[in-house]
């Protein structure tokens, strides 16, 4: 497919992977998380919130690359390169499909930034043409992930056990939100489930920001959480202690 | 930090700068004693010079380890009467202003008004200056079309290379007096002019060696009466050193310090050239004398470091000249651009880092100090070590080192035809200039204010400020009927005024030459001494004459505005624009919107504005670039404002790109504050559309917000924007690290925030002592958030 919905193409992305990267956000995502982070992301239509905005436009794939190798030189320099998130880059799986084979004529490393929701058909289909998964991973617990995500997270875990074994490079994200994933009851029994993976590479414990709470407040969205405060460097630093081993590394931040 | 250091860095931070009146005294005696005299001017100079010197007080401060004042103590700052004299209103003026003032005391006002101006009236190079100016000059100075820079501050831009780390004083004099006997007397028409200006600097060199040992004979008398021993035998090293340099060459790092002080401070007091002066190169001069006294045992690496910091405090002890008139406008800052380089490139092409470099740059974070101000070269070769070691200093938000790309000096260098070994041995200095150390004079002439002329352009020559013709005539806003006839208009008033320019400048570089020579200078500079010829007069290897164009982003945007909204896309009228920009866009606001928020800007790495950046660039560069100068050497543009982006904006109305009148133009390259919304990357890439190698200089500015830096891998991503904008060619970047809340915060309290530094233009300064335009103008810049 050569055309789909984007909502933003952001340079200088320092959070998203290795070095300086350009991030794409996909519009659309199959999850529906209370704190998401992009909401005006997760409808995968193109939407007019106000006479001012209107979130998400018609790219192709012509276009997109272009506008990512502007950056080319700064992705040589500093080992960077493109991430796809959104929204849920795989919801647009042909779309993202021949942006990579693109990426790969381009010789540009390839992230994919997923909230692992989608099937192992499209998994495999772009598998070879990724070089990192930023693996979102927010309970062990069904019932909590269909309450604060709208989902069952059954074929998100079969998804991560299925790339584990791969062995390609995953990087899980755990987004902490204060009293709904940073609990240390949900954070142990992550911590239990990554140690029987395979092979992982990181694990980065993404503190609250009030991010979310903006957006919210831009487009009248209406929102399920109340105003959280981030993490302190001592609780996060309590958190970072449960998930240390010598698997894997873990940091704070993206 | 020592206590000793503690103690000299609050002294100096804590004193206020004075007015002294005794160089303008002394050297009024002296023309007075001399009237009657005929001497030629080199050697007057050189006389007036030595009186001086012979005269000053001498000054050693408590606790310090590098002695000499250019006044009689810390910030105690002369006028240069020969070159400007300061009216009683300006002195009041000086005195009284809420920023950036002098004390002026009742005797200076006393003699001011009875010895000094009668005695210098009209025949200061400033009046001479601007009576020699045609009409059309003065039409374009008072509209804010370009400045001045010689009408009241010497050429200056003169760095140091390390040829007095190798020689003493007594070895320049030998050196001079052979080179008398080797004028051909009889053959050579200029041989009497030749005699004269060597025996001028012989005389120079005599005072200097004089001043020295007067401040080992003060030593020597405060050592006598000294009761702590250990300061007693500091005062007698003191007093050996200035015994011994700079008429004998330097043997230890102390000494070494010491003789460029000295140096220093002749250069400062012979005239207030531009950009005081530099040692340049420092950690590669001083280097040498480091490891051999560290290897003999007679210095360790803190007492390196405390040296060195005595060495810093000097630097601050003196501010700017007070200035006036446009120049106060156009440099509004005590700093006076001494530009410390360390890093870079050796003559063979190596890299120089060292350990004095990284002890340096320790000095540099701790003192904090304005001046003297400090860069890192960084070159293809130098490790990511020195620049996460400067990014650490950076992200305290003091805005020192700043970062420079040696590649790209040394490419431009080798472009104006200096030979590669000089290239490398160059830098930068003052804000963003590049230099070959030693060896060039390169002088800039005067801001150039890219705005105003299309300003011009839209008024038919006529400037809207006060409705008289300025310019030529080049159609009426409705005689555009396409974007290039406007384009080629504009064409015409640019080449029309940089030809008035360099029309004054021209008559300017004779004036200097001829009445104020520099021979004290002109013996650092090669090749003076072996051409016979003073600095001011084309003495040097190289004479390079610049104009230094402001607004860059400002007139991009514009253009495109016009190109974009009128022309391509048929949004508005140009009649409709022209009366938006005389109402200021009042009653215009969805056109001043449109213009703002839906038409491409400069900034973005977007090719629409982009492609017009690199048109005027090129016209700029074409109207200038190697036109020769009165001393045998060519013009050159750079691009860097100081202050004047305030004050050209102050002179010109609303713009096409939706800036309201007087407002603020863009500063250095930077896009205009606010217009670039695709982060560091894309203002990067739009930058280096433009053919820096071409300019002598330009100017980057970055705000950062400070989470940036908090961890060490966006450090890491930092360095590779910095080293991706070198491979592009980028010559300078600079980072601010405050967030605009903290500097609300800052205006509103300012004796809380007292000590908050930031990055202007190519130099820091407190931000409290800022005019509010600039403070403003600093607030709106983009804050790169990375989220």
């Amino acid at each position: 497919m050569n055309e789909g919905i984007i909502f933003d193409v952001k340079r200088y992305a320092i959070n998203d992977g290795p070095g300086i990267r350009t991030t794409v956000f996909f519009k659309g995502c199959p999850l529906n998380c209370w704190w998401c982070h992009n909401p005006e992301g997760i409808n995968s239509k193109i939407e007019k919130f106000n006479k001012k905005d209107t979130v998400g436009y018609n790219l192709n794939v012509k276009d997109i690359i272009n506008e990512i190798l502007k950056d080319h030189i700064f992705y040589n320099e500093s080992g960077g390169g493109v991430t796809f998130s959104g929204g849920e880059p795989l919801l647009q799986i042909n779309f993202l499909h021949s942006i990579l084979i693109e990426c790969k004529k381009n010789n540009l490393n390839t992230a994919i930034d997923t909230c692992g929701y989608s099937t192992i058909d499209n998994i495999d289909k772009i598998y070879d043409k990724v070089d990192l998964f930023l693996f979102d991973l927010k309970f062990i617990n069904e019932k909590e992930h269909l309450k604060y995500t709208g989902k069952s997270n059954k074929i998100i875990i079969k998804n991560l056990i299925y790339l584990s074994n791969k062995g390609k490079k995953v990087q899980i994200r755990i987004p902490l939100i204060p009293n709904i994933t940073d609990t240390s009851e949900n954070l142990l029994s992550i911590k239990q489930f990554i140690d029987k993976l395979r092979y992982i590479d990181e694990i980065c414990l993404l503190p609250y920001n009030k991010y979310a709470e903006v957006k919210i407040a831009k487009f009248k969205l209406n929102s399920k959480i109340k105003k959280l405060s981030t993490q302190t460097d001592k609780k996060l630093n309590q958190i970072k202690k449960i998930f240390d081993s010598k698997k894997y590394k873990v940091k704070v931040g993206g | 930090m020592n206590e000793r250091i503690k103690k000299l860095k609050e002294q100096s931070s804590n004193s206020q700068a004075v007015l002294s009146i005794e160089r303008a005294k002394l050297i009024t005696e002296f023309y007075k004693k001399t009237k009657e005299i005929k001497l030629s001017k080199p050697v007057e100079r050189a006389l007036a010079f030595k009186y001086i010197l012979e005269n000053k007080k001498i000054c050693i401060n408590e606790f310090e380890l590098i002695v000499g004042e250019r006044g009689s103590f810390p910030k105690d700052t002369p006028t240069y009467p020969e070159i400007c004299i300061h009216s009683i209103q300006d002195l009041k003026k000086i005195n009284d202003r809420e920023k950036i003032n002098f004390k002026v005391n009742k005797e200076a006002m006393k003699l001011q008004n009875e010895l000094i101006i009668p005695f210098w009236k009209e025949n200061s190079i400033r009046e001479i200056i601007f009576e020699k100016m045609d009409a059309n000059w003065k039409n374009a100075y008072d509209a804010g079309v370009f400045t001045e820079f010689m009408e009241q501050r010497a050429p200056g831009h003169t760095v140091l290379d390390n040829k007095i780390y190798k020689k003493g004083l007594l070895d320049f004099r030998k050196e001079i007096l052979k080179n008398i006997e080797k004028i051909n007397n009889i053959n050579d028409s200029e041989a009497q002019y030749k005699k004269e200006e060597l025996n001028a600097m012989i005389i120079a060199i005599d005072a200097i060696i004089n001043f020295a040992k007067k401040h080992s004979k003060k030593a020597t008398q405060l050592a006598q009466q000294e009761k702590n021993l250990i300061r007693k035998n500091e005062l007698e090293q003191i007093s050996r050193i200035c015994d011994k340099v700079p008429a004998k060459p330097p043997e230890t790092f102390w000494e070494a310090l010491q003789y460029y002080w000295f140096i220093h401070l002749g250069v400062i007091i012979e005239l207030n050239t531009w950009d005081s002066f530099n040692p340049g190169r420092l950690d590669q001069h001083l280097y040498p004398f480091y490891i051999k006294d560290i290897k003999k045992g007679i210095l360790t690496k803190d007492k390196a470091k405390e040296l060195l910091q005595t060495f810093w405090i000097k630097f601050n002890n003196q501010p700017a000249p007070p200035k006036v008139g446009v120049t106060a406008k156009e440099s509004n800052t005590y700093t006076d651009f001494c530009l410390v380089n360390l890093g870079g490139l050796n003559k063979l092409g190596e890299n120089t880092v060292n350990e004095l470099t990284y002890l340096i740059l320790d000095v540099i974070e701790e003192m904090r100090l304005l001046q003297p101000s400090s860069m890192i070269q960084v070159s293809e070769k130098t490790p990511d070590l020195l620049l996460r070691r400067a990014l650490k200093i950076i992200k305290t938000g003091f805005g020192q080192p700043s970062i420079f790309n040696s590649e790209s000096i040394i490419k431009e260098l080798v472009r104006q035809g200096k030979s590669i070994k000089d290239a490398r041995n160059g830098g930068a200095s003052g804000c963003v200039e590049s230099g070959a150390f030693g060896k060039e004079s390169y002088i800039l002439t005067g801001y150039f204010n890219l705005v105003k002329i299309l300003e011009l352009t839209l008024n038919n020559g006529i400037d809207p400020f006060i409705g008289k013709r300025i310019g030529l005539a080049t159609g009426k806003p409705d005689d555009f009927l396409s974007y290039n006839d406007l384009f080629n208009a504009y064409k015409k008033q640019l080449k029309y005024f940089i030809d008035i320019k360099i029309k004054g400048n021209r008559i300017i570089e004779q004036l200097w030459s001829k009445n104020l020579p520099a021979p004290f200078m002109s013996i650092f500079i090669d090749d003076c001494i072996k051409n016979a010829k003073d600095y001011n007069s084309g003495g040097a290897r190289y004479n390079t004459t610049y104009i230094q164009g402001v607004g860059l982003g400002t007139i991009t945007d514009s253009l495109t505005s016009i190109k974009y909204n009128i022309f391509d896309k048929k949004i508005i009228t140009m009649n409709e624009l022209i009366k938006a920009i005389k109402n200021n866009y009042k009653g215009y606001e969805k056109i001043e919107n449109d213009l703002i928020y839906n038409t491409p800007k400069y900034g973005n790495d977007e090719d629409y504005p982009d492609e017009i950046l690199k048109q005027i660039f090129q016209i700029f560069f074409k109207l200038i670039d190697g036109r020769d100068n009165t001393k045998g050497g060519k013009y050159r543009i750079n691009l860097l404002p100081t202050t004047s982006h305030i004050y050209f904006g102050s002179k010109v109305g609303a713009t096409p790109d939706g800036r309201k009148s007087k407002n603020p133009l863009s500063e250095g390259i930077s896009p205009v504050q606010g217009a670039d919304i695709k982060g560091p990357t894309a203002v990067i890439k739009s930058a280096s559309k433009i053919d820096q190698i071409k300019t002598g200089g330009t100017l980057l500015n970055q705000k950062f917000t400070p989470q940036i830096f908090d961890k060490e891998e966006n450090i890491d991503k930092i360095i590779a924007l910095i080293r991706s904008y070198f491979r592009l060619n980028g010559h300078h970047i600079q980072f601010n690290v405050v967030t605009a809340n903290t500097l609300k915060k800052a205006q509103k309290d300012p004796v809380k925030y007292k000590d908050l530094i930031v990055r202007v233009a190519g130099y820091s300064d407190y931000f409290i002592n800022l005019t509010l335009e600039l403070q403003n103008e600093i607030i709106k810049r983009t804050e790169q958030i990375i989220s």
